[in-house]
């Protein structure tokens, strides 16, 4: 965010979600990764310009935090117009994937191997 | 959720997992993040009258308006179905609340510490400790230099039995990609133990 304009950036977000603070779902993290629906709904209204932009930047899987940062918006933010998105069919969600157990070694040394190579 | 079936000719989403770089304010953790990432690190801001909504007390933060928590991450392909990122966390202690929802769904976390300074990063520890997150210290030698040998560290924190103590230089790649190694190890051993990972 630059210097200078910050009391606008937080009226303006908010513009952007009807006045709307909080996400009508919770299913959205910070690497929950969101892609377009490609070809949209046929019945789908034309979007927003913001939620456009998000439709653009998910042409290809992307994450919650990475598309909050292209879009130089509050995650907060971000999260609601995804809800609104995902309502509306233009968008799927994938949910991180959870490691809570011995099922999930296979990942690990996945992660692991993959560390290796760096 | 609306599922995670691939739509007509869309590219499948990968997996994604993630692993939280903490300490203390300036301790090197956004340093680490961008040693390792294979992007330039990312920042996102909250306005803290978003983020603190919860909150009630906002004491001691004068210029609310215009305060942000800033939050830096990076990424690291894996694989076309796998990607790991790593979310430096919020230095001050007052931005602390964003922790409990930075730290559900993680692998683990490194707890960087300056030698220096090792009190600043004692929070960091205490937190993922209990919340049974595992977790390995990593001492961010100051030009990379490390004055003090692993267990004599150990000993100042007093960390727990079986937490690593590691001496890297977060500007190197081969240092912060051993100590993320070594976390992964970590968290091997605690699922194979059949603890695994508490939430």
């Amino acid at each position: 965010m630059s210097q200078g304009d910050e009391a606008g950036r937080l009226v303006r977000p908010f513009t952007l979600t009807g006045g709307r603070t909080r996400p009508s779902r919770a299913d959205f993290t910070l690497i929950t990764t969101v892609t377009a629906v490609d070809p949209p709904p046929e019945r789908a209204a034309r979007p927003q310009p913001e939620h456009a932009r998000i439709l653009r930047l998910s042409a290809r899987p992307v994450a919650v935090a990475e598309l909050a940062a292209h879009l130089d918006l509050p995650v907060s933010v971000v999260v609601i117009m995804l809800c609104d998105l995902l309502e509306a069919g233009l968008i799927t969600a994938r949910p991180p994937r959870s490691v809570s157990g011995a099922a999930d070694l296979d990942l690990l040394q996945k992660v692991r191997d993959g560390l290796g190579r760096i | 959720m609306a599922g995670s079936e691939p739509t007509a000719g869309a590219v499948a989403a990968p997996d994604t997992v993630k692993i939280l770089i903490a300490g203390g304010f300036g301790v090197g953790k956004t340093t680490m993040v961008g040693s390792v990432s294979e992007i330039a690190p990312l920042r996102t801001e909250e306005p803290l009258t978003v983020a603190g909504l919860e909150i009630d007390d906002l004491k001691g933060i004068e210029e609310k308006r215009s305060t942000t928590v800033a939050l830096d991450f990076g990424r690291i392909t894996i694989g076309d179905d796998l990607v790991l990122y790593l979310f430096g966390t919020p230095g001050q202690q007052r931005f602390w609340f964003m922790w409990n929802d930075l730290a559900v769904g993680a692998l683990g976390a490194v707890v960087l510490v300056d030698v220096r300074r090792p009190e600043s990063s004692f929070a960091a520890i205490d937190f993922f400790e209990s919340r049974r997150i595992p977790f390995v210290v990593a001492v961010n030698g100051f030009h990379g230099e490390h004055p003090y040998p692993a267990e004599e560290i150990r000993a100042s924190l007093a960390l727990p039995e079986g937490v690593p103590v590691l001496l890297c230089d977060a500007r190197e790649r081969e240092s912060c990609r051993d100590v993320l190694i070594a976390l992964i190890d970590r968290v091997i051993a605690d699922v194979t133990l059949g603890s695994g990972p508490a939430r």
